[in-house]
């Protein structure tokens, strides 16, 4: 008995899910929802519309009947109850289902979506890797790679231009120079390392609302550098009126109040580049968020000179978000914008909400740096 | 791949002991298939060869995830057909092999005798890789899209059947019924016109004619349950379209009573798997094991109802009662609770009982006629509720009502909504207007929304249903575009079913 592969259909699922998060990945991206869900290598992202619809009960899965030990109104568990075996039952109003898909996946639909360039690594600090692979054809080689359709085709060819090849009693000799085999082809593949500096302004204006814009936009931003770079790195610097390094986990959570001096965090990144990462081998992108609201113009000059001396020059692109604040005076960019009126290496960006995250991405990304 | 030697051995032994016991079966061929296989075939319900659909994609992806992470295994997986066919799992122990085959041999009695699947095609193979060629073939000349948006549409229905009806006269015969008089049309010698048809008559008969037409004559004349049905007879479709939906009503018909029976089916398999191991198949040292696996099959987990656990323990608790004579008037009304523990009058006839039951019963009248106070306690069946204020499960009730009742509303129409076609030309229109008989649980209206625009992809037209939300009698519509809702007494079934209830 022959069984059928289940492989076109469900490959033909993964197209239908990757439709589906590309149709709503704006909604994702400006809602921030599938944060928290990502394991490992995969994120679970809700999917509405790919469920068969049928009619049902408002409350189906909401009672039932089970069997075992303890008394009325003990809890038999936390939580909803998952559809179990047999069992009917969504979570209650809740019209979706949860999809993994890999993280590379994701930034290649993101980058479909936005139209985003791929990102071409500084030539001088790209590694050259050379592999071999079986992946060319030729005339010579030994009989345990012999390519049986290419050298039936070749000999099929030959028969039908010099006439010999009959339709109805079709008999196909291969002869020695019909035989095709398969051959090692060098690759050349470039492999190059990126390292991330995540700059976050955590002064008393930046509320929790531009936070969450900030933990939302860094995470398409991993996504997107970390599906064009092999090995990534990334760093994380919060300052208010000092600049710290910190771990993931404390750049999203801290609340500090106080001052701001941008020109902390600057140097810091600059420190940073200097002693770890040597501009030949690294491709390097630091990320600056703040609400725009320095403490100082003699602190705001600091912070040019130190990107015209060590950040521009070094790093692929600088980008700087501004997130809107209510307590914020926005000068910062006006600022950079009068100081670097036509520097290449210099992305800025204005986040208004969470609905600006997309274009604020695109914007970073468009030049495919 | 077929048995090797020792299994083929194992096979007939068990076989015997089958017979010996008075089952009745489809022959069963048995296929060896590896651990990864056996997601695949699941995923096709059991069948080498479907049509091509994502959806068997999505449920591989599922059933491949939960094997990799333990928390499910397939042993066993039987299909209804002659021959049944049934897989076993490559590399598993010898007494696995035994109790998987002794329960498919049942499985296969099932199929073959309980009469709700008296009308399943019994060469459902073939007939499912005749549909799989079909769709293929519709596939590669209309286009994967238009053609799996058609399957999707047609898929959010496909419960929409009537299960107790599934045979129905086809377009053809009630096409021949309605083409009755043809008496205007015969032509007669000019002389004998003003005989045979006077002129005041004639004039009648015109009016009589028109006025029939004219009156308001709905379709279908009576509620129709099997939606699917209705709409393959009556919906504007393209012919293949047409097909596809008949061959998927066709498919639904089919896996129907495996889901009418699942609680009798499974039951009767684990009651014979383990007779015909503890008393005949098993060697002493493969007693340990094979208790362990019994009981993995028969496990209970709290909030989720084992199938297996409670048919087996019901036909137990029917062979002990039949075989007792624990039944009738006089048992019943027994009072004295220590004679009646005691009550044993030596009938026998537990087995016949149990055979008969197999034969005439699905799950529904099954848990209505046997589910006894006794047994419920004895089994410690509960009801649980969700309590969202709390966000947990607790156990609701120990009552033997509530218990029962709520088991019966889980399987009564498999849990689905009672949904039937109303009017097809509603509102003088051409619409379709669906009804859903009310029993006191409103619709889920975001599910009903997809529903009905699938129902309006199919129609070519807007779609109506008739519910009860809220309290409040209310049409729901779908035209294609958007699905908007109001309060909407639907007048005319009242006086209707009010008639069918008197006569």
């Amino acid at each position: 008995m022959s069984i059928q592969n289940v492989e076109k259909d469900h490959s033909r699922f993964r197209e239908i899910v990757k439709g589906a998060v590309r149709k709503n990945l704006k909604r994702y991206v400006s809602q921030g929802e599938i944060l928290g869900k990502e394991g490992g290598k995969t994120v679970k992202i809700p999917i509405p519309e790919i469920e068969i619809p049928r009619f049902k009960f408002k409350g189906d899965g909401e009672s039932g009947v089970g069997q075992g030990e303890g008394e009325e109104g003990d809890t038999l568990g936390q939580g909803p109850p998952q559809p179990g075996s047999g069992e009917a039952g969504d979570q209650p109003g809740e019209h979706e289902l949860e999809a993994e898909v890999t993280l590379d996946e994701l930034a290649q639909i993101l980058g479909d979506e936005l139209e985003l360039p791929k990102i071409q690594p500084k030539g001088t600090a790209s590694l050259k890797v050379e592999k071999h692979r079986l992946s060319g054809v030729s005339k010579v080689g030994p009989e345990s790679l012999r390519h049986f359709r290419r050298s039936f085709r070749e000999a099929l060819k030959r028969q039908i231009a010099s006439g010999l090849y009959n339709p109805n009693d079709p008999n196909i000799i291969i002869t020695r120079d019909d035989k095709r085999y398969r051959s090692f082809k060098p690759q050349m593949s470039q492999e190059s390392n990126a390292v991330i500096i995540y700059m976050m302004d955590v002064s008393g204006s930046m509320g929790d609302e531009q936070k969450e814009i900030v933990r939302i936009e860094s995470f398409w931003i991993d996504a997107w550098l970390r599906h064009n770079y092999k090995g990534i790195q990334s760093r994380y610097i919060i300052h208010d009126a000092k600049a710290r390094e910190v771990d993931r986990d404390t750049f999203f959570r801290t609340r500090e109040s106080g001052g701001t001096m941008i020109s902390t965090a600057y140097s810091l990144c600059a420190d940073i580049i200097d002693t770890e990462y040597p501009v030949e081998d690294w491709n390097i992108y630091p990320f600056h968020f703040s609400d725009g609201d320095n403490w100082s113009t003699d602190d705001t000059k600091r912070c040019m000179q130190i990107l015209n001396d060590v950040l521009l020059p070094k790093s692929n692109m600088f980008c700087y978000g501004q997130v809107k604040s209510p307590y914020g005076s926005g000068q910062f960019i006006k600022d950079l914008v009068a100081s670097f009126p036509d520097e290449e290496g210099m992305i800025l960006s204005e986040i208004e909400d969470k609905d600006g995250i997309v274009e604020s991405i695109r914007t970073f990304f468009k030049k495919g740096k | 791949m077929s048995l090797p030697l020792y299994l083929w051995k194992i096979r007939e032994d068990i076989r015997k002991h089958a017979v010996d016991y008075g089952l009745d079966f489809f022959e069963v061929v048995y296929e060896l298939v590896s651990n990864e296989k056996v997601n695949e075939i699941a995923a096709y319900g059991g069948f080498p060869v479907r049509y091509p659909h994502w959806r068997f994609g999505m449920e591989y992806e599922r059933l491949a995830k939960s094997h990799m992470y333990g928390l499910h295994k397939i042993y066993e997986m039987v299909i209804n057909n002659d021959p049944c066919y049934a897989y076993l799992v490559d590399g598993s122990a010898v007494v696995d092999y035994k109790l998987i085959m002794a329960h498919v041999y049942a499985h296969s009695d099932f199929f073959k005798n309980n009469m709700w699947f008296d009308h399943t095609n019994r060469k459902m193979m073939d007939e499912m890789a005749n549909h799989a060629t079909r769709v293929r073939r519709y596939i590669d000349r209309y286009g994967i899209n238009r053609v799996e948006r058609f399957v999707d549409a047609c898929l959010s229905i496909d419960n929409l059947i009537d299960y107790h009806f599934p045979e129905r006269a086809s377009r053809k015969s009630q096409d021949a019924e309605e083409t009755g008089d043809h008496r205007f049309s015969v032509k007669t010698p000019d002389y004998l016109e003003s005989f045979m048809y006077p002129e005041d008559y004639v004039a009648d008969q015109k009016r009589r004619k028109k006025k029939e037409t004219q009156r308001q004559k709905r379709v279908p004349s009576h509620p129709e349950k099997d939606v699917m049905y209705f709409l393959v007879e009556h919906a504007p479709l393209e012919s293949w379209e047409r097909d596809v939906l008949s061959m998927l009503r066709e498919e639904s018909l089919y896996f129907a009573p495996q889901g009418q029976t699942k609680i009798m089916n499974e039951g009767w398999a684990a009651y014979w798997h383990s007779k015909i191991l503890t008393q005949k198949a098993l060697d002493s040292s493969e007693i340990i094991d094979f208790a362990d696996h019994h009981s993995q099959t028969v496990a209970t987990y709290g909030r989720n109802l084992n199938p297996y656990k409670l048919g087996v323990e019901l036909f137990r608790d029917i062979e002990d009662r039949w075989n007792k004579g624990r039944i009738g008037k006089e048992y019943e009304e027994c009072n004295d609770a220590k004679h009646k523990k005691m009550w044993d009058r030596g009938l026998g006839l537990g087995r016949e009982k149990i055979f008969e039951i197999r034969r005439i019963y699905n799950d529904v009248a099954f848990l209505d006629e046997f589910l006894t106070p006794e047994f419920c306690i004895e089994n410690k069946l509960f009801t649980w509720l969700y309590k969202q204020q709390f966000n947990r499960v607790v156990i609701d009730s120990r009552d033997f009502e509530q218990v029962k009742g709520q088991i019966l509303k889980q399987i009564t129409n498999f849990g689905n909504p009672r949904i039937s076609v109303f009017d097809s030309n509603f509102q003088n229109r051409g619409e379709l207007l669906l009804t859903h008989t009310f029993e006191g649980e409103d619709l889920d209206q975001k599910y009903a929304n997809d529903v009905l625009r699938n129902i309006a992809t199919i129609w070519r037209r807007p779609a109506h249903i008739h519910t009860v939300f809220g309290n409040e009698s209310q049409l729901w519509t779908h035209n294609g575009k958007e699905f908007s809702t109001k309060a909407y007494v639907l007048s005319e079934p009242e006086a209707e079913s009010d008639e069918d209830d008197n006569s």
